[in-house]
């Protein structure tokens, strides 16, 4: 479960430069809703899709051990897409630089 | 080659887990994904420490190419049956590094490390016990490889495919959108070539389309299949995994994977570039 409290999103942007880079990032949990916020388990082994404006594929990564996910996009409205065992995410986001995307995706 | 000599299914890797004469190798970009599970049996191949030469950018020579194989336990006789994660780039990048060696009887498993996690099924820890066999590879068959005074000269007469994504192959990003935005190269790609990028060939579970499917997209985006086709990509993973749509599953000749691809082209002096979609 993911503790009161922790940051939510996506993994640590130390390092990574923000005014360069238009980050979408998250956590993806699987179940849990504690008064309207997601706290459910991470999800480590989730694969998260990123398709650009036409629906055109553009990068696909792992989770990592914390459910966490990051793609480094161009600025601009694109869909993410979630696959694990017998789930299936989708959602619309904006990237831009400067401000991170970041998000919490329930399976 | 084809579909049914190059491609097995899960269900085909799960009735074969205690064939003796089967070798699975696990191939990833993340290579710590095989410490925290992997298929039973399955050993690893490092896409870097274990196939990068090291030194040189090149392949690793051939004696150790046989030195690996050999403490791998893999023989001349033995299948091999290759996946990894990330929709099996870098194992269809070993795929082609077992053909340019001359291995004869090597496999995918169609979907790779993502269908098999998708469907739940069992991953191990455990790392299996090898016996060392003495391997001998061929001399490397550079048909299925393009260097890049023959990409230069393929311009406009051969068919080139970018199998990067639209946003690489316009020059808005450099990298895949995964990876961090930096590298030398300038942006871009090489003139007359067709943008078709890797994942049109493959379902969202990551298995490969049909054959029909496959034929078409290419196709319909220009390939002249009776001319030589040349596939790139940054690195040459990515296009190890369309060369292997076409030259395995669609059974054409004439297929190479210009391995140096954008890391190499993106760098040198003088040599044509075009942007934009």
């Amino acid at each position: 479960m993911r503790t009161c409290g922790a940051t939510p999103g996506g993994p640590d942007l130390a390092g990574v430069d923000l005014a360069n880079q238009s980050v979408i990032q998250g956590t993806v949990l699987r179940g849990g809703v504690s008064d309207g916020v997601p706290n459910g388990a991470p999800v480590d082994n989730a694969y998260v899709r990123l398709l650009d404006s036409t629906g055109e594929f553009t990068a696909e990564v792992p989770t990592n051990s914390d459910g966490q996910f990051r793609f480094f996009a161009a600025p601009g409205s694109w869909t993410v897409i979630v696959l694990a065992h017998e789930a299936r995410a989708e959602l619309k986001v904006e990237a831009q630089k400067g401000t991170p995307a970041n998000l919490i995706i329930q399976i | 080659m084809s579909r049914s000599s190059s491609l097995v299914s899960i269900d085909w890797v799960q009735e074969n887990l205690a064939n003796k004469n089967v070798v699975i190798v696990e191939v990833d970009e993340d290579t710590s994904l095989y410490e925290k599970g992997h298929i039973q049996g399955a050993i690893t191949f490092h896409w870097r420490d274990d196939l990068q030469d090291g030194l040189i950018r090149d392949l690793i020579s051939k004696e150790k190419f046989e030195a690996l194989l050999s403490k791998s336990g893999i023989s001349n006789d033995s299948t091999v049956i290759l996946y990894g994660g990330n929709n099996n780039w870098f194992a269809t990048y070993a795929f082609w590094y077992f053909k340019i060696y001359g291995h004869q009887d090597v496999r995918l498993i169609d979907g790779g490390r993502k269908l098999w996690e998708l469907k739940g099924l069992p991953l191990v820890t455990e790392v299996p016990t090898l016996t060392a066999s003495r391997y001998v590879a061929k001399e490397r068959d550079n048909s299925i490889r393009t260097f890049r005074d023959q990409v230069v000269a393929a311009i406009g007469i051969k068919n080139i495919v970018d199998v990067r994504s639209p946003q690489e192959f316009s020059g808005e990003l450099a990298a895949p959108a995964h990876l961090p935005q930096e590298g030398g190269q300038i942006k871009g790609h090489i003139p007359s070539a067709k943008n078709i990028p890797w994942s049109k060939a493959a379902n969202e579970d990551g298995t490969f389309k049909s054959n029909d499917e496959l034929t078409e997209i290419y196709k319909s985006a220009g390939v002249d299949f009776t001319k030589e086709t040349i596939a790139y990509c940054r690195i040459g993973e990515r296009s190890a995994f369309s060369w292997f749509v076409l030259h395995e599953l669609l059974n054409l000749q004439n297929i190479s994977n210009y391995d140096g691809s954008w890391t190499e082209y993106g760098s040198l002096v003088g040599v044509p570039v075009a942007v934009g979609a």
